[in-house]
């Protein structure tokens, strides 16, 4: 299990698996809290005799991770590791993780405090294997803190301040410092920084080793040092459309109330947080994709009846849109595809249904597997338990990462229309509003009053067409108003 | 030497055959003494005797002579013939390969009233027109404009305001295409227009004098011909380790469709094809890291050139470096996994870094396309893939001996691959098969480097020159002017530049000229024609030049050469070299 878990994750985590020494992945395989071993490497073990300091690497949580925010230090520095313990518990920009170390040994040093941030691969700790050797990893060890420590959370005002003059010295001072053990280079992580923002750090006096990298794979570009630097970037031409487009975007689920926000209002500019800039980037990422939206008014009466039948039973609404919606992708597989590489289309062969649910500072979106075939008592357990998962930030990375097909749901707010920002990846998304008492002409001459919900979709039109989405929400409308389908 | 992607003014080629120079060859006054093979290039002048030089004295004659007779005159293809076969051939000429080589030998063949037919196995135009020197130019067309229009600073000084300039990239793209397309049409209607027979297929040798060519697929044809010559181009040289992907690990053929622009890309290699895609890609939003082997960027440039180059050309920009250091390993991005580069020190081979980027360009150079060519059945060998040639581009059979009716030109033989050297090499052997003895002076072959600004050479560098000074015990002296003091430049407000100009102060022979500056690549020739001619510094620095002009730069370092006769003459004003060195 630590093998092949090893291989997928070395292989979404380029910059440790990069490293010639051996960084080493596993599941600890706890249900309950999805947790990850320490990625330990030691490096050029064969030119050092034999270094018996290993660094602890910043894991790749997630394919998406770029860095990850230090949550909590299970362990204190001196204190005994056995292989298998949970050590520090990192926030990645989808869920909270305890990280394990695969060996023995005493946590002899924390490079990256907790509320820190550090890029995937960066070292975040060091461990001794003798009680002995924790004296030595420390003056290693202050080698890396000393850089490591301003770690400024980009935003906040104070860190921006002009850089101290003395903080060139400070750094060379740290660069020349002995290395007893390993004399090759005190700093365990490389920086990836691209030519300009190599040159910006060199005019602005930033030290590069204090900045995390925003850009793929957590190289630092040209804005986190300007950023580091307190440099607004050149203003652009026109401020970015829609990236200030309210978290309407993707949207809350059932039952999920946004925080009694009154009570604590913040000030100022606040860091986001590792989901907060996962969404930013997210969103971004989005508008390289061309999309439409088609909407459909559909009639609730006999969903509505069904719901009220079968909510003894568990059944929860969402469960009940899921379904629907995947019996219809069923038969309209273009709306199920993806396009990867703008070149073709990737037809899913599951039918995974991801729902938005609005979290504490954010939104994540767990994933109903095969929401066509699993019967809707089943999915609505699955769904609770994912919504609990979710709020304490347990969620594994497959549990949210797996959608074919978005769902949003803010009618329950008793928002009656609204339209949906296409995550990166996604085909298709579909924003519902809520379901209203409507008057409408019956078809005989007569007024009748039926409950009509509007859904919006919104799909990438560089594999789904017009026509694709409008002959997907007739089916999905057909299920919806004859939803006898739904509990088969 | 490192191929390039700068045959750049092959339409003069194409439109002026007849006057394409060949390196000494068209002078006949006693002063030819110290003309362009005085020892210039040891490698190309060592066989020349006095009565080569007799014969070219009389080629040129005949040569103006042979062209009042008309071309495609048959009776004259005929009287050419010299009774030596008494075999009847399809062809006078057969050309393999129709590149810009095999294009400008069979103009000239045709002028000459040979028969001639150019096999084509690929496309008509071959590296130059299609994936090199024609494309390219277009690419850094739009480089150099975006490049004025995003600079403020410098519009300002001009007064110009301008709005945020930004292009599209797709027709970035179809501009390069179209232009290539164009131009591969104009090359295939001239051959067509004069007679040219264009037979399609791989060409290869089956024996001496015969040649056989078809498509995959359908059975070959054979033709025979009095004279073959080989001009079938090179390809990109990927060195082992290197896994091209056409996609994010890529060579020119593949930058020069620009399908994407990547946000960081390492280029493999800092000579000419390197430094012009540098100067693309960071016109068009890109970072670039290169990557060279030798100890500093821009091999092959005079070093004081080169220095300046890298002042200009590659701090100011969004552009590092690691010299000194061989990519090992380049994987291809994969599974949302970076280019992943190994570097490895070039001479202790230990690794140095990893790098991660976005795309990597291969631009190592060019290795020579000369596979499947059938030379082994003549007993001829290559070198490294490279024909080889005499002085006269005949090839050499594995004794060394020439091959008689067999030439090679251009990128397959590797004397010097440039385009329109090719094209001149072609033009030279068609004079030898016309009955002149003729041999091309490399030296005063020009080349250039289309970067913002231009960078243009001739002959040989300042060290390469000291070298043979005292090998040869001749003194050795430098002119240098800079941008800076020209009119015309400080006009456009790019007084930016330095020329050189290399030279025996005691003859007033031109051994080198190096520019770095506006429009340099245009300004070259004035110094490259000087070569091939046999011009010195004493005849042409009383040539008079339009004012303002950029050419007067290199009026200024004709003016400023100090000749050991001449006590008078113009030194190199001070103010001038203290610019130059600021």
């Amino acid at each position: 299990m630590a093998t092949s878990l090893h291989l997928s994750l070395a292989a979404s985590a380029p910059a440790s698996a990069l490293r010639s020494s051996s960084a080493f992945f596993g599941n600890a395989g706890s249900l309950s809290r999805p947790s990850v071993v320490l990625g330990i490497g030691r490096r050029n073990a064969n030119l050092v005799v034999e270094a018996k300091i290993r660094e602890i690497f910043m894991p790749a949580l997630s394919s998406t991770m770029t860095e990850g925010k230090i949550v909590t230090w299970n362990k204190t520095e001196g204190e005994k590791l056995t292989k298998g313990e949970s050590v520090v518990v990192v926030e990645s920009d989808k869920a909270d993780m305890d990280v394990e170390t695969f060996y023995d040994g005493f946590l002899a040093k924390i490079v990256i405090g907790e509320g820190e941030t550090a890029p995937v691969g960066a070292a975040i700790g060091l461990l001794a294997e003798t009680e002995e050797e924790i004296a030595e990893a420390k003056s290693k060890g202050a080698a890396q803190a000393a850089p490591a420590a301003p770690k400024p959370s980009a935003v906040e005002e104070k860190a921006v301040a002009p850089p101290a003059p003395t903080a060139a010295p400070a750094v060379a001072a740290v660069q020349v410092a002995p290395e007893p053990t390993a004399p090759e280079e005190p700093r365990s992580s490389r920086i990836v920084a691209t030519p300009y923002a190599k040159k910006l750090a060199k005019q602005y006096s930033v030290d590069l080793a204090t900045i995390a990298g925003s850009g793929p794979s957590g190289r630092i570009v040209a804005e986190d040092v300007e950023a580091a630097a307190g440099k607004t970037p050149v203003p652009a031409a026109a401020p970015v459309p829609s990236v200030a487009q309210p978290s309407a975007a993707v949207a809350a689920a059932p039952s999920a109330a946004p925080t009694p926000a009154a009570a604590l209002a913040p000030a100022g500019s606040v860091a986001f947080t590792s989901m907060q800039a996962g969404v930013a980037r997210n969103m971004v990422d989005s508008m390289s994709v061309p999309v439409f939206r088609v909407g459909y008014t559909i009639t609730t009466d006999a969903l509505d009846a069904l719901y009220k039948k079968i909510k003894s039973k568990g059944v929860t609404m969402t469960a009940l849109l899921a379904k629907a919606a995947a019996l219809a992708l069923a038969k309209h597989p273009v709306v199920n595809a993806c396009c990867k590489d703008g070149k073709s289309f990737t037809y899913n062969e599951d039918i995974n249904i991801a729902v938005a649910v609005a979290m504490d500072g954010g939104l994540l979106t767990p994933v109903l597997k095969n929401a066509d075939k699993v019967d809707i008592y089943s999915l609505s357990r699955s769904w609770k338990d994912l919504v609990d998962k979710a709020r304490a930030k347990q969620l594994s990375p497959a549990e949210y990462n797996s959608g074919t097909f978005v769902l949003s749901n803010l009618g329950m707010f008793g928002v009656d229309r609204f339209d949906a920002i296409l995550p990166p990846g996604m085909g298709a998304i579909m924003a519902v509003g809520a379901s209203v008492p409507t008057v409408v002409a019956t078809g005989n001459g007569l007024f009748g009053v039926k409950n009509r919900m509007t859904v919006n979709v919104t799909a990438d039109h560089r594999i789904i067409y017009g026509g694709d989405l409008a002959v997907f929400l007739q089916t999905f409308a057909a299920i919806i108003e004859d939803p006898t389908e739904l509990t088969m | 030497m490192e191929a390039m992607l700068t045959c750049g003014n092959w339409t003069q080629t194409l439109g002026c055959v007849g006057k394409v120079r060949l390196g000494g060859g068209g002078v006949s006054s006693d002063k030819t003494v110290f003309g362009a093979h005085n020892g210039l290039r040891r490698s190309s002048s060592a066989g020349l005797s006095s009565v080569a030089k007799e014969l070219r004295v009389v080629s040129s004659f005949r040569r103006r002579q042979a062209a009042n007779v008309g071309a495609g005159d048959l009776s004259v293809r005929a009287a050419s013939g010299n009774g030596a076969a008494p075999k009847q051939f399809d062809y006078d000429v057969v050309i393999i390969g129709a590149g810009v080589g095999g294009h400008g030998a069979a103009l000239h063949a045709v002028e000459k009233g040979l028969k001639t037919a150019i096999i084509e196995g690929d496309v008509v135009g071959g590296t130059c027109v299609n994936r090199g020197c024609v494309p390219s130019k277009a690419l850094l067309a739009v480089s150099g404009r975006m490049r004025e229009l995003r600079d403020e600073h410098h519009l300002k000084a001009l007064g110009i305001q301008v709005g945020a300039a930004n292009f599209d990239r797709q027709s970035v793209a179809d501009h390069a295409n179209n232009l290539a397309t164009k131009i591969r049409g104009n090359l295939t209607n001239s051959m067509k227009a004069l007679g040219v027979d264009i037979l399609t297929g791989v060409g290869s040798i089956v024996a001496p004098q015969v040649v056989k060519y078809g498509k995959i697929g359908f059975s070959d044809k054979t033709v025979t011909a009095r004279n073959i010559i080989i001009a079938t181009g090179s390809v990109p040289f990927v060195p082992p380790g290197i896994e091209v992907d056409g996609k994010t690990v890529f060579t020119s053929d593949h930058a020069l469709k620009l399908e994407w622009i990547p946000d960081w890309i390492t280029i493999v290699g800092s000579g000419y094809i390197g430094l012009e895609f540098s100067d693309v890609y960071t016109a068009l939003g890109s970072e670039v890291t290169f990557v060279e082997a030798l100890d500093g960027l821009m091999p092959g440039f005079d070093p004081e050139i080169g220095k300046l180059a890298q002042r200009i050309l590659i701090n100011p920009r969004k552009i590092d470096y690691h010299v000194g250091v061989l990519a090992k390993k380049i994987t291809p991005a994969k599974d949302g996994k970076p280019v992943q580069i190994e570097l490895v020190d070039t001479k202790t081979k230990e690794p140095k870094d990893i790098l991660e980027v976005d795309a990597a360009l291969i631009a190592t150079g060019r290795s020579p396309f000369t596979k499947g060519l059938g030379l082994e059945k003549i007993n001829v060998t290559t070198q490294r893939g490279f024909v080889p040639v005499d002085e006269r581009m005949q090839v050499l059979d594995s004794e060394g001996k020439p091959v008689p009716h067999l030439y090679c030109i251009g990128d397959a033989n590797g004397k010097m691959m440039l385009a329109h050297a090719a094209s001149a090499q072609g033009i030279s052997v068609i004079e030898q098969i016309a009955g002149r003895d003729n041999i091309l002076n490399h030296n005063s072959v020009p080349a250039a480097c289309f970067t913002h600004p231009e960078i243009s050479m001739v002959g040989l560098t300042e060290p390469q020159a000291r070298a043979l000074g005292t090998e040869e015990g001749f003194k050795v002296s430098v002119a240098k002017t800079s941008f800076k003091a020209n009119t015309k430049a400080l006009a456009e407000n790019e007084g930016e530049g330095l020329a050189k100009m290399i030279y025996r102060p005691d003859t007033g022979e031109i051994l080198g000229v190096h520019i770095l500056g506006l429009h340099a690549a245009d300004l070259i020739h004035e110094a490259s024609n000087a070569i091939a001619m046999g011009n010195t510094i004493r005849d042409i620095k009383f040539a008079v030049h339009a004012h303002p002009t950029l050419s007067e730069v290199l009026d200024e370092l004709f003016k400023a050469a100090k000749l050991d006769e001449e006590h008078a003459a113009v030194e190199t004003p001070k103010e001038v070299l203290e610019s130059v060195s600021a």
